[in-house]
Parts: C-alpha cells; sequence; structure tokens
C-alpha cells in the first residue's frame, strides 16, 4: 500500500492500481412508527413485539406512507444539496424470504424521491467533492437468527418495515481515508438534520461497497464487486483493503475480474463470492399498486428547505470568519452536532479561544477517557462557560482551573462553589502580593543580586517563588508586574 | 304476507323499522333456507348461530336508524372478517381466521347488517365460473349444473336463490357483473378508489375494486351508499363527495346521451344478445335518451392487457402466501422446499398459472415487452373512454358475450373462459364504475344482462339509468327452487 496524493495505490510487479470505491449507504430513518406502518421501531424490543398486520403481510393489508419519512428523506436529500424530484415512485422488489414478510420489499427503482447530490469532505490536502447519484426509500426487511435454535431459523419482524434512505454514491472515492471521511460526513450531516442517528451499532447505518480497480491512468472503469451489507467503518475499510488487492492479484496473474456480489467474512478478513451475475435475482420490479405515485410540490418542499437548521459546512465557515477558528478548529468543531451544540452554548457567554482549547483539550480528553459522546458529559456547557469566565476575569489562574474541572468532572459542580468552598480564588491584592513578594525578595538576596547583574532569567525562579508562597493562587499578571517593579 | 325471503333489501329494511319483522325473524328466515340450500355449495363458512344471536340483540334494543337495521347478508369470501375463517376460496388459507375487519364489511356492521356467512368463489377471485374454488363449484339457482359465474359465483348464487337478501362482491375483471348477469341480479362495479380495498384479499391491487349484488337497483343504491366511504388505510381510496344514492335515485333519463360502442358488436356473439342490446337502446330512446354511436378502438387490447397486468399484480400479491406466518404450511427439507411445498400444495392451477403468467411478463427481458407495453395500452383504453365521454353521459353494452355455461364445459379451456370477461375488462382497465341489470334471457330461458358503464364517481347516474331501463324492462327471474326438491 502506497500512499500518493491521498490516492489508494497499490502496486504489483511495476504497474500501479488505484482503487475505485462507491457506496450505498443504508441509513434508518429517524422516526417514531415505520415507513408504511404505524409500529413502532424502538431499538432493543423484545422479538416480534412491534410488529403490525402490514408488517407481518396479513391478507388484504395495505401499506400508507408515513409523511414524516418523507419529510426526513426530502430533508436528507437538501443536506445532500440534491435534487429534489417532485414524482417519485414505489415499486415492488420481489423475492422469497423468510423474513420478507410480503415477498417484496417495497423500494424505489427508476423514479427515486432525490436526484443528484453532492457531498464535500475535508481531507489534509484539501476539500475533495464526492457526487451522490439519488437516495431513495425502502423497508428494512425482518431479522433471520440462526445461532439460537439448532434446528430452526428463527425470525423477529421488529425490524420488518422499518425506513431505510439508501443514499448511493458515484464511484469517487479513492482511499480508505475518504471512505471514512465520507462516512462520517454522512452521518454529521444526517445527524444535523435529525433524519437518522447514525448508530452503526445498532445497525442505523449499513453499507454496500462497491470495489474496483484499474491501472493508474486508465479512463475505463474496472469490473466492480460489490461487498454486501458492512456494518462499521473498520470493516469497510478492511473489505475494500482485502478486496482491492484480490483484484490486484487476479489481473497481475492475468485473470479478469467477474462481476458478483460478496460477503464480508470479519472473522478471517476476507470477501467471499455470495453469487455471481449470472445467479443475480431478477427482481421483478414495478410499481407498487397499492401506493400512488408520490407527488410533491413546491410550496411543500421550500416550507421543509425553511426549516432545515445550519449544516456543518455553512457552520464551519461562520465559525471561521466569526469566532476566527482555523480550518482544523472549526472542522473538530462541526464535526458533531452535539459537539457544535455544546461549543455554542460555552461560547455564548465565554472567551472563544478559550472556549475551544477546553472544549477540544480537556473535555475531549476526559470524554475520550471515559468513551462517551460530548452529550453524556458530566461537566455542563454552562459549567464550562463558568469555569472559562473565571480564568478570563482574573479570579483564577489557567493552573488552578485545572484542578477546578478535576472537581467538576466528578459531578458537574458549580465551578464558583468549587473556588470559594476550596479557597481557590486569586490572590489578586496587590498589598497582600507585595507582602509576600517582599518576603521572597528578603530571603532570597543571593539571587537578587545574580539578577540584578544580568541574570534575567533568575526571574522565573522569583514568580515560581511567589506562588508556592501563595499556594499557587498568585494572580500570575500581577506577580510579574509587581516583581519587574521591585527588582528592577 | 309473503314469504319473507322474496323480500328485497329496501322492503325489509322498512318492515323492520315499522316493526313488521323483527331482525330474529328476518335472519332466521335466511339462515332456514340457506340450511336448505347446501346443494347449491355457495357458502364455505356458515355463522349461523352467532347471526341468530346478533339477531337476538339487535331486537332488544333495536336501533332503527341504521340502514341496514339487523339484516343479515352473506358476503364473498374475500372479504376479511373478524373471528370468521376467510379462505378467498383456497386451501392455502383453509384455516385462517383474520383478527381484523374489512373496511366495506364494517361499514356493513355499523348500519347493522348481520354477517350470516362467508360465500364461495373461484380462488382468490380468479376464474369466471367459480370452478377453481377449493371448496367446490357452485350451482346457478337457475338451472342445475350451471355456472353461476364467477368469481363472485358464490354470491350470485346465494343472492338469486334468496338465501342473503343482498350480497357484496369483488370485481377485478367482471367477477361482480357477469355473475349478477348469468342469474339474472343486479351487480354494480363501482369506480377504482370509491369502496375501500383494506382488508379484502388482494388479487390485483390496480383492478380490484368492491361492490354490490342485489335484485334489483334500488337496494344496490342502498349497498353502494353503505360500502362507499373514503379510507385513509386504503391509499388509493379517493376522497370525493358520495352521493346519497337511493335518495337520489331516479328513472328520468330525458336528454341523457348514451353511447353505444360498435366495437362491442364481436363476432359469433348469440343473437339473443344483439337483439337484447337493441331492446336497450330501444327503451333510452322512448325514455327521451339519445342513442349515440361511439367508438373504443382500442377496445381490442384489453382481454390481453387484462391478462398481462392482473397476473403480474396477481403474482406479487400472492408472494406472502409462504406458509411462514399464517395458513397452510407443507413440510419441507429446508425453506425452499417448504416454500415450494406449500405452495404447490396449498394453490390450485388457475392460481399457479397465472402467477406463472404474471411472473414471467415481470422478468427482466420481457417486462418492456409485456408489462410495459400492457400498461401503455391500458392508457390507451382509458384515454378511448375519456374520448367517448366528451360526447356521452353513459355507455351501453351487453354484460357478457353469452349466458351462464354448464359446469366443466370451458374449464380445460383458460382462454374460452378468459373471453367471458371481453366486454367487462375493459371497464377495470379504465377504473370506471358500471352497472350489469337482468334484460332478458336466452332461448334456454337463462338470464341475460346489460350494463351500463359510467363517468368516473358518477355511480349515481348509471344507477338512474339502470333504473330506468329495469323498470321497462320488467325482467322477472323464473328459478323454480329445483335444489329443494
Amino acid at each position: 500500500m502506497n500512499k500518493n496524493n491521498g490516492e489508494y495505490l497499490i502496486t504489483r510487479n511495476n504497474n500501479t492500481y488505484e482503487v475505485i470505491i462507491g457506496l450505498e449507504v443504508h441509513a434508518q430513518v429517524l422516526s417514531e412508527s415505520k415507513l408504511f406502518s404505524t409500529s413502532s421501531t424502538k431499538f432493543g424490543s423484545e422479538p416480534n413485539t412491534q410488529v403490525s398486520l402490514v408488517d407481518a403481510a396479513f391478507p388484504g393489508m395495505l401499506p400508507v406512507i408515513n409523511e414524516h419519512c418523507i419529510k426526513q428523506a426530502i430533508k436528507t436529500g437538501i443536506g445532500l444539496k440534491a435534487k429534489i424530484n417532485k414524482r417519485s415512485i414505489f415499486d415492488r422488489k420481489n423475492y422469497f424470504y423468510a423474513d420478507l414478510p410480503q415477498g417484496y420489499q417495497i423500494s424505489q427503482y427508476k423514479n427515486p424521491i432525490i436526484g443528484e447530490g453532492s457531498v464535500t469532505l475535508d481531507m489534509p490536502n484539501g476539500e475533495k467533492n464526492i457526487a451522490i447519484e439519488r437516495l431513495h426509500l425502502e423497508q428494512d426487511a425482518g431479522k433471520s437468527i440462526h445461532d439460537i435454535d439448532p434446528q430452526n431459523t428463527l425470525v423477529d419482524l421488529n425490524r420488518s418495515g422499518v425506513a431505510l434512505m439508501e443514499i448511493v454514491s458515484k464511484p469517487d472515492l479513492r482511499s480508505l481515508d475518504e471512505v471514512n471521511a465520507y462516512i462520517k460526513k454522512l452521518r454529521s450531516i444526517m445527524r444535523y438534520l435529525g433524519t437518522c442517528d447514525g448508530n452503526m451499532q445498532e445497525g442505523s447505518l449499513r453499507a454496500d461497497v462497491n470495489v474496483s480497480v484499474r491501472k493508474k491512468g486508465d479512463k475505463e472503469l474496472g469490473t466492480r464487486c460489490e461487498i454486501k451489507n458492512v456494518n462499521s467503518i473498520k470493516f469497510m475499510q478492511m473489505a475494500i483493503d482485502f478486496e482491492a488487492n484480490r483484484q490486484v492479484e487476479i489481473i497481475e496473474e492475468g485473470g479478469s475480474i467477474d462481476q458478483e456480489t460478496r460477503l464480508f467474512d470479519t472473522k478471517k478478513n476476507e470477501t467471499r463470492s455470495m453469487r455471481s451475475k449470472e445467479d443475480a435475482h431478477d427482481y421483478r420490479y414495478f410499481p407498487d399498486p397499492d401506493l400512488l405515485p408520490l407527488e410533491l410540490n413546491d410550496n411543500y418542499i421550500d416550507e421543509i428547505r425553511k426549516n432545515i437548521p445550519e449544516l456543518p459546512d455553512e457552520k464551519k465557515k461562520r465559525f471561521i470568519e466569526k469566532f476566527k477558528l482555523s480550518s482544523y478548529e472549526a472542522n473538530i468543531l462541526v464535526s458533531d452536532i452535539d459537539i457544535s451544540k455544546y461549543f455554542e452554548e460555552v461560547s455564548k457567554n465565554s472567551d472563544v479561544k478559550l472556549a475551544t482549547n477546553w472544549i477540544t483539550g480537556e473535555l475531549f480528553a476526559l470524554l475520550n477517557e471515559k468513551n462517551i459522546e460530548i452529550k453524556e458529559s458530566p461537566i455542563s456547557s454552562k459549567n464550562l462557560s463558568k469555569l472559562i469566565n473565571l480564568i478570563k476575569d482574573g479570579t483564577i489562574s489557567g493552573k488552578i482551573a485545572k484542578s477546578v474541572f478535576e472537581i467538576m468532572r466528578e459531578g458537574d459542580k458549580d465551578p464558583i462553589t468549587i473556588v470559594e468552598e476550596k479557597g481557590l480564588r486569586q490572590q489578586s491584592d496587590p498589598k497582600e502580593l507585595e507582602n509576600i513578594i517582599n518576603k521572597v525578595i528578603a530571603e532570597n538576596p543571593k539571587n537578587v543580586d545574580a539578577y540584578k547583574s544580568g541574570k534575567d532569567k533568575l526571574f522565573g525562579f522569583f514568580v515560581g517563588q511567589v506562588m508556592k508562597n501563595s499556594n499557587g493562587k498568585a494572580n500570575p499578571k500581577l506577580v510579574n508586574e509587581i516583581l519587574k517593579k521591585k527588582l528592577n | 304476507m309473503s314469504n319473507i325471503t322474496d323480500l328485497k333489501l329496501v322492503d325489509l329494511a322498512d318492515k323492520i323499522k315499522k316493526k313488521e319483522l323483527s331482525s330474529f325473524e328476518v335472519t332466521n328466515a335466511f339462515i332456514e333456507r340457506s340450511k336448505k340450500s347446501k346443494k347449491l355449495n355457495a357458502y364455505i363458512s356458515e355463522n349461523f348461530e352467532n347471526a341468530i344471536n346478533s339477531s337476538k340483540i339487535f331486537d332488544q334494543k333495536p336501533d332503527f336508524e341504521k340502514k341496514l337495521p339487523g339484516i343479515p347478508i352473506a358476503v364473498k369470501d374475500l372479504f376479511c372478517t373478524k373471528n370468521i375463517r376467510t379462505t378467498a376460496g383456497s386451501k392455502i388459507l383453509e384455516n385462517f381466521i383474520p383478527t381484523y375487519e374489512s373496511t366495506v364489511t364494517q361499514n356493513l356492521l355499523d348500519e347493522g347488517g348481520i354477517i350470516i356467512g362467508k360465500l364461495n368463489c373461484d380462488e382468490f377471485a380468479m376464474g369466471s365460473s367459480n370452478e377453481t374454488s377449493y371448496f367446490g363449484n357452485v350451482q346457478n339457482p337457475v338451472a342445475e349444473n350451471l355456472v353461476p359465474g364467477g368469481s363472485s359465483g358464490g354470491s350470485s348464487s346465494a343472492l338469486s336463490a334468496k338465501l342473503t337478501p343482498a350480497t357484496i362482491g369483488t370485481d377485478t375483471g367482471g367477477s361482480i357483473r357477469q355473475p349478477a348477469s348469468f342469474t339474472g341480479t343486479v351487480g354494480l362495479k363501482p369506480t377504482y378508489g370509491s369502496c375501500s380495498r383494506y382488508g379484502i384479499v388482494a388479487f390485483a391491487s390496480s383492478l380490484d375494486q368492491a361492490g354490490p349484488m342485489t335484485q334489483d337497483v334500488k337496494d344496490c343504491s342502498l349497498m353502494l351508499e353503505i360500502m362507499s366511504t373514503y379510507d385513509i388505510k386504503d391509499s388509493t381510496s379517493v376522497e370525493f363527495k358520495r352521493e346519497n344514492y337511493l335518495n337520489n335515485l331516479n328513472d328520468n333519463i330525458k336528454g341523457k346521451k348514451i353511447g353505444v360502442p360498435k366495437e362491442y358488436r364481436v363476432d359469433g356473439m348469440p343473437k339473443e344478445i344483439e337483439e337484447l342490446w337493441e331492446k336497450g337502446i330501444k327503451i333510452i330512446k322512448e325514455n327521451g335518451g339519445h342513442i349515440i354511436d361511439i367508438s373504443l378502438p382500442n377496445t381490442n387490447y384489453a382481454l390481453p392487457t387484462y391478462y398481462i397486468v392482473a397476473p403480474a399484480e396477481a403474482s406479487s400479491n400472492l408472494a406472502r402466501y409462504d406458509g411462514v406466518k399464517y395458513g397452510f404450511r407443507s413440510k419441507g427439507e429446508n425453506l425452499i422446499d417448504m416454500y415450494e411445498k406449500t405452495r404447490s400444495e396449498g394453490f390450485g392451477d388457475e392460481v399457479k398459472r397465472r402467477i406463472m403468467i404474471g411472473t414471467y411478463v415481470l422478468s427482466s427481458g420481457y417486462y418492456d415487452a409485456y408489462y410495459l407495453k400492457a400498461q401503455k395500452v391500458r392508457r390507451l383504453i382509458k384515454n378511448d373512454f375519456d374520448e367517448a365521454y366528451k360526447e356521452v353521459d353513459a355507455i351501453l353494452t351487453p354484460s357478457t358475450p353469452s349466458s351462464a355455461f354448464k359446469i366443466g364445459e370451458k374449464l380445460n379451456d383458460p382462454v374460452s373462459m378468459y373471453l367471458n370477461d371481453i366486454f367487462t375488462v375493459p371497464i377495470n382497465l379504465a377504473g370506471l364504475p358500471a352497472i350489469s341489470i337482468p334484460a332478458g334471457h336466452d332461448k334456454r330461458g337463462y338470464p341475460l344482462g346489460l350494463q351500463v358503464i359510467g363517468k368516473a364517481f358518477d355511480e349515481q347516474n348509471i344507477l338512474n339509468i339502470a333504473f330506468s331501463l329495469e323498470k321497462n324492462l320488467s325482467f322477472k327471474n323464473n328459478i323454480i327452487d329445483w335444489w329443494l326438491k
């Protein structure tokens, strides 16, 4: 593996191959109820407790579209800067499986609700746009469970009928880092919009990965393989890595790639053939006659557009302009909606620079250590803001602030109370400070002489002594001023 | 007083409201007659005991505001009925008992109706003679060993034999109108979107429509009024102003322009039907209506179009009967084997035939040539009607190209069977309302019907025209209760 200009290149026998990746991301729509029924979508409930007659495909049951899911798809489309199609059609994708009660999945085939769009990635060597081909709505299937009963496969239909957005990218991704950045960016946009919680552990975000390779410089795309249903960024990267190398090996040995669907075995870290193109299902797509074509008018779309929150790209721009943050800092702070919210809450009443440093420094370290999200932070934005204000107005020093932070993390205590209770308030009374300084000067005549004869570096020694004598509470700025006056 | 079971629906309701009859008396009379009529095989499931109880409960606290005050009704077994077995005429649903009620049957119940049983029908409503039912052939009360038509054959048989004062059917390609025509009764297929499809076992979703089957046009108006409601549970249900069909019923057709399509004069049509059509035309003229010759040029393509669209949808609609969740399940070595055995044993030949056709026309490589082409032709057929309706208010045709045939006569000739629907199918493809009323008899004495086709949601108009025709035709069904002897 060889990184060049951010591209993933594989070199064998003096041939250099570039790896071409496209993703079909399945994002579960954030919605209380399913796409065509009123059953709950809550994760982790007892099997088969969230199944309506529609979900289980009882005779005579009919799908009725959940308008909320339509709005969510439109919002996401706007977030992807994509074309919203005013007319879209729900089709039936026909196949038999035990966890597919209808015998078909309702999906969108030729006329998806969202057309072409794009996603901007911030890569180390600059921005890169990934083109989106389409976004369509579809039903999720139930779950077949093969490993509970030795004789039987068990079926849980709780997930059956849950709304998914399938977001299909063009084959624009060129490296594992780009895949990582793309998934994270999609997730971030959808979380800003509240259209998908992006929780990969719970399966709210999964992807089919299309991989092909071609000799560097070739114009034509190579034959691709599709790796089905990969459910973490790490596994996506591992699968792509394996698959790209597998394809290069085949080509180098004079073979050619068969278009096929493959599975990624996470235990063996390899992809395996699932079915070839010849064996591909004939899904017999046709428009679902139980549902009318979905027609949207401009007013409807405009109304949704009006209520779109500020998205990461715009927020980043604003942070840079308004708060004079660096691109790097802004990227970190906008990467997740909850982080950006926290930051804005803190910076609303506090110094922006300090807020940035404390959040990306102390707070992130704390969250990392505890392995928690910012939403679960033991320190509220309100209290962090207070702490920063205490530094800013000179009540405490940055160093004391760190020890206050250590106390806050144990129970979100108000930093003002902590400072009062522990008597940590900075000594800023010039009289008191002068007394301490006088004492330090009196106790160190040799050093005073040395300093006066030109050993400037000893200034730090005096500051240290004063701090020590004040139990660290002396206002360093004042100490500096008074010391300078006294010594010079 | 004449026999209770000879009374029309409207009269029964009237007599119950006037307390001349009780719900129990009426319910019991139809049930007793039904019990004596097993030879017809009109019922798949009887709900007699519960119905008697319901009638007694009604009589204890009668609500005379209802449109069907304690009136017993047997319904086609394609409507899911809560706690009453619903089979769709198929082995695969032989033991299926819904926990829910279809919207249409709920509407009947809400108006005081009492369900006395589930009526035989072709399996999944696929057939024109009721011979594809897993539960056996149904006799036409008109004559022994005559088919009652299909797919609502149990309904037409029970209605004409007076086992139920009225009934409901479903019509995908003629399944209400053709059996009505074969049994000398009235059958109406409403505009697509008029009656909710919720809880009706689906055959072809874009064509299926529930409708009333009754002794006369008045009863038909009352039933439609009850059945037709807007329903959010059916996305294809249409919100439009539904008339008070019975109150608004009148036989004044003065000035009405009635179209007569030349394409319906098919080769080999029996002379009696030709004459009957002329009789209808004459009546309309005599009553102040204008007859206008029209053309529906794509009529010839309706049948092939229908036999692509309907099986395509059916092949997908019937995929849910896989033995996994409910209904019949056969033992298999594995999942695929279980599917294959369940569906091989659970479905009858006609259903399998249509699943195969439907699967074929949707397959990649054939989709464009069949399904897509059929959709385009369907649009042309609808355009034909739109064009015609620029000139006329309604269209008059025969209901069927022949009268009822013998049981077994066409069973091994599916195409000849399919040809039976030639006059009814185009109306389903266009989503329009049409009513079949009994108009006369052929030389053997078998009933024949005339069909009045309307504009979308113009049911009142075709009911009025049918009402006028009915008055002037003075048709009398000469059923001699042969099965009771």
